[in-house]
């Protein structure tokens, strides 16, 4: 025989009120706090820490708002529909929940999208400081960002972002003797972006699992659902703790970096 | 297994209601931050916010609100390791005579 | 209850990929076991070179290889770099392949559900998943030894920036530690909710054997400490192989080489903290299943009843808790200021106080007791003088003032070596010796136990009590060579008694090693409750079946119901449905 029956697997256990399988998920729950406690905590440390400059004022400096709201209203739809699934299960409709499931499914994909499109815009986003000052915008500065046009063993052509006020800049060329650092907007540039790509991108790696998970209920849930419905309805009351908590962490993490 | 439908639906209409609270305090916590409040302030508006929308997340969605004690002992014992994680380590930084070598040779 | 289907499962699904709580459990411990081996072994090799620096490792040399030995005209001797690897992996295997996986995965896995009357885990397959995170984890740290620049050599502890730049043996540490911390995380969830949810009709929480709360609060210890150890895992895995700056200062130089192309601004603070935040936890991780084992053997070899079982309940609840708050204890020495300091100093010496308590209320335990000298009491009782030893030493440890001599010093490998090795290791052993009969069916030999525990009693101090004085003569930790100094040369003679006794030490457990495979299949056999013992496990078969009880316990009393006023047997077992 390979398992023996567990009792409390199912009906609920008199003192917590749960059955198994919540009770373990809401103790896994706690320690992904700690967790993401210890990500948030770098990063008041390494932000109250920070050289003068080296942290940007507000975060509107750097990232993207607007694509950011877009995606926490997303990801609150998204633990809607989730939690809607499990209610039509819960009320005996399982093809309404498995409909609310794929939703949830999508809502989760058009996330990632517009976070790989964020990423993908500070990964061609190139940052340059010069031993001698160029001129840009009418100033000697030592500090140019923008996009680069071509990069040969003597020098690279950058062209610079524009400044609100002032017309488009030109192309302009640097030679590599005068490079200090040449760096894109990944995460080392800075320790602000090493911390916004180390949050976001465990908290999409977390979307992805989230992600994974639901496509199985998906793929499984008829057979299931057609042995052991309470079973099912568990198991998506589950996944839905799990993708709540995901969706908290983003409501944590977006007025965080993108509004402070 | 089902529940009466009629129960479900109360419930059904507070997901609904939740999913409004929670798009409207959005808007406000992103309207809010053009002000550019100076930073406590900022920072006390903003995490306020964010922890009305997760107190709607887990009180509703996460039907925390209609469970039993011990869960909110275990959880309460999480939250008071989670803020002495979070603020601790930082204070580091808030002694008078502390060098600051340790972030970067110019210091603050 | 259990279900018979009729046929068997394949071997490789009974014995290899089993569900089962009991073979899980064996599998920790005989892996754990092998793993203390080698830990073992590393720092033997290790003590040759602080004996006698620079000669020619006997032996054995040859086989090491490039980097850990280097080449001389008569043989082969330990480089600094091998010393510095055999160090860190010393420590990283003896605590997280070694101790814990044998107190928590095996002692734990094999004896709670037991224990509580419950047929298995609540999550049987993710209690196998959580063992093969474990052996996943053992194998790429051993793999690591075999990359170029060899396995991880910047401490168990790993401080950056030194880790930052490390050769690629760290990188494989970083990935071994997830797979290590995740099966601890899966597994304390699995222990929490089987202790909550699946205790025997009548048994409460105040009638569970201490083995039980110990285990309990260890748990909550691994679920809510590991995971910022796990994101300092992450930081550090970024800083190197994306180029991050997490834990590099700026203007940060290399070899003379100023490191332009990185961002700096990093703080290699923070990891201290990140990493004590678990690694204190962890080191009550190490000492409470031991305190159980040694509880219930106590219990058991006194023929009476623990002596202040509330308060054991209450000071380990308490101790878990403070557990959390004294982690910069270990950082008194990086500058972070007077306030914090005085902060954790203070919490520092809160918690000894519940940690006098529960070794008060197991001295106590012995007093007017009819103590049975069997091999498992032997480790018990000597569990307690060397905690007590190790607890004590910690005190100037945990005073700012004295820290300030003490810290980083040969007094601190003493002081935690104490408690973990003549400490949680016996008590360990004391475990082995009790509950093999449980899971074999056979008693281990009396003679070789005997002959595995005075040894090793002896030469064990003989390797740990002189460390207390060579760190107080000014001696630093993990140094190659300690005679480059004349305070080092001075205590020198010291140094190689310990080395001589931690020879000894190792050949002192040869009698355990035989005893144990021998006993496996020649041991005297034995019923159920050879021990004659209250707790649950004892009223089921040796060994249980699968589903542990052909029916459910049922309790109706305290877990040491020993010498009951007016009872004909000196014990009452706790399964009610037994007394017939």
């Amino acid at each position: 025989m390979s398992t023996v029956a567990i009792p409390y697997d199912i009906e609920p256990h008199p003192i917590t009120g749960m059955y198994n399988g919540k009770f373990g998920l809401w103790l896994f729950l706690a320690s992904e706090v700690m967790l993401f406690g210890a990500l948030f905590s770098t990063y008041i440390l390494l932000r109250v820490g920070a050289p003068a400059g080296t942290w940007p004022h507000h975060g509107s400096e750097i990232l993207d708002v607007p694509k950011g709201t877009i995606n926490t209203l997303v990801l609150i739809a998204s633990s809607v529909s989730m939690v809607l699934a499990w209610a039509s299960l819960k009320m005996n409709n399982f093809a309404k929940g498995r409909v609310f499931l794929l939703v949830t499914f999508l809502l989760a994909g058009v996330f990632l999208v517009i976070k790989a499109t964020e990423y993908y815009a500070k990964f061609t986003h190139y940052q340059i400081d010069v031993k001698t000052p160029v001129l840009l915008h009418g100033e000697k500065v030592t500090r140019i960002t923008g996009h680069l046009h071509e990069q040969t063993d003597e020098h690279v052509v950058i062209t610079p972002d524009a400044v609100k006020g002032q017309e488009h800049p030109a192309e302009m060329e640097i030679e590599r003797d005068n490079i200090v650092r040449l760096t894109n907007f990944g995460p080392q540039h800075s320790t602000y972006m090493a911390t916004y790509f180390t949050l976001t991108g465990l908290h999409g790696l977390h979307i992805v699992g989230g992600m994974v998970v639901i496509l199985f209920l998906l793929l499984t849930g008829p057979s299931m659902w057609s042995k052991n419905p309470a079973k099912l309805t568990n198991r998506v009351e589950c996944t839905g703790l799990y993708w709540h908590f995901v969706d908290l962490v983003w409501i944590f993490l977006f007025p965080v970096f993108y509004l402070l | 297994m089902a529940s009466s439908s009629h129960e479900m639906d109360k419930h059904l209409k507070v997901y609904y209601i939740v999913f409004g609270c929670l798009a409207v305090l959005t808007v406000l916590t992103v309207s809010v931050a053009y002000l550019h409040l100076p930073i406590v302030a900022a920072v006390a508006v903003a995490l306020l916010i964010a922890c009305v929308k997760g107190s709607l997340v887990a009180s509703f969605f996460m039907h925390l609100i209609s469970e039993r004690r011990l869960i909110f002992v275990i959880l309460g014992l999480c939250l008071f390791l989670f803020l002495m994680l979070l603020l601790v380590p930082s204070l580091t930084f808030f002694e008078p005579h502390y060098s600051t070598f340790v972030n970067g040779v110019s210091g603050r | 209850m259990s279900h018979d289907h009729g046929h068997d499962l394949p071997f490789w699904r009974k014995y290899i990929f089993s569900v089962d709580h009991k073979v899980i459990g064996i599998q920790y411990a005989v892996t754990a076991l092998l793993f203390l081996f080698l830990g073992f072994s590393l720092i033997s090799i290790m003590r040759y070179q602080l004996a006698y620096p620079g000669r020619d490792i006997p032996v054995i040399g040859k086989l090491l290889g490039e980097p850990i030995v280097g080449k001389t005209p008569t043989g082969y001797v330990l480089t600094g770099d091998g010393y510095n690897a055999f160090g860190a992996m010393h420590g990283t295997i003896m605590i997280f392949l070694g101790v814990v996986p044998l107190a928590v995965g095996g002692f734990g896995n094999f004896v709670l559900p037991l224990q509580i009357g419950a047929p298995d885990m609540a999550f049987p397959r993710l209690n196998m998943a959580s063992y093969w995170a474990y052996f996943s984890g053992g194998v790429v740290m051993l793999t690591s030894f075999f990359v170029p620049g060899g396995a991880a050599n910047s401490g168990w502890t790993s401080y950056p920036p030194l880790s930052d730049i490390a050769t690629t043996g760290q990188t494989m540490w970083l990935f071994g530690m997830v797979l290590l911390i995740t099966s601890s995380l899966l597994g304390s969830v699995n222990f929490i909710v089987t202790t909550v949810q699946m205790r025997a009709k009548g048994l409460s929480f105040f009638r569970l054997p201490f083995f039980v709360w110990a285990q309990l609060v260890t748990s909550f210890l691994l679920l809510l400490a590991f995971p910022p150890l796990e994101a300092a895992g992450v930081l550090q895995l970024m800083d190197r192989l994306a180029g991050t700056s997490f834990f590099l200062p700026s203007g940060l130089v290399v070899s003379g080489q100023v490191q332009n192309q990185l961002s700096g601004g990093g703080s290699p603070l923070l990891w201290q903290h990140l990493f004590w935040f678990l690694a204190h936890p962890e080191v009550y991780v190490l000492i409470l299943p031991a305190l159980g084992i040694v509880a219930e053997v106590i219990a058991n070899n006194t023929r009476k009843p623990l002596w202040g079982y509330k308060s054991l309940v209450y000071s380990t609840i308490f101790l878990g808790f403070m557990s959390f708050l004294v982690w910069a204890h270990h950082m008194f020495m990086t500058g972070m200021g007077q306030t914090l300091s005085t902060f954790f100093q203070a919490t520092t010496m809160i918690i000894s106080v519940p940690s006098v308590i529960i070794l008060t209320c197991l001295v106590i335990s012995l007093w007017g007791a009819s103590i049975r000298f069997t091999v498992p009491m032997l480790f018990a009782l000597a569990f307690l003088p060397m905690f007590a030893i190790g607890g004590l030493t910690g005190l100037p440890l945990g005073l700012t003032t004295s820290d300030i001599q003490l810290h980083d010093t040969y007094y601190v490998i003493g002081h935690f070596h104490y408690v973990v090795a003549p400490g949680t290791l016996f008590a360990l052993f004391a475990g082995v010796y009790y509950w093999f009969p449980k899971a074999t069916g056979r008693k281990m030999n009396d003679f070789l136990g005997k002959l595995h525990f005075w040894p090793s009693f002896i030469f064990i101090n003989g390797v740990f009590m002189p460390m207390f004085f060579i760190g107080m003569a000014g001696v630093l930790r993990r140094q190659f060579d300690q005679t480059e100094q004349l305070h080092g040369a001075a205590v020198q003679g010291l140094t190689v008694m310990v080395s001589w006794s931690a020879w000894m030490l190792i050949i002192s457990q040869f009698p355990f090693i035989i005893n144990f495979f021998w006993s496996i299949f020649r041991g005297e056999k034995v019923e159920a409750n050879p021990w004659q013992a209250t707790t649950l496990e004892w009223s089921a078969p040796s060994p249980p079946p699968h589903g542990n009880f052909a029916t459910p316990p049922v309790v109706a009393c305290g877990p040491y119901e020993y010498s009951i006023p007016g009872k004909e047997k000196d014990f009452c077992p706790q399964n009610v449905a037994l007394e017939a």
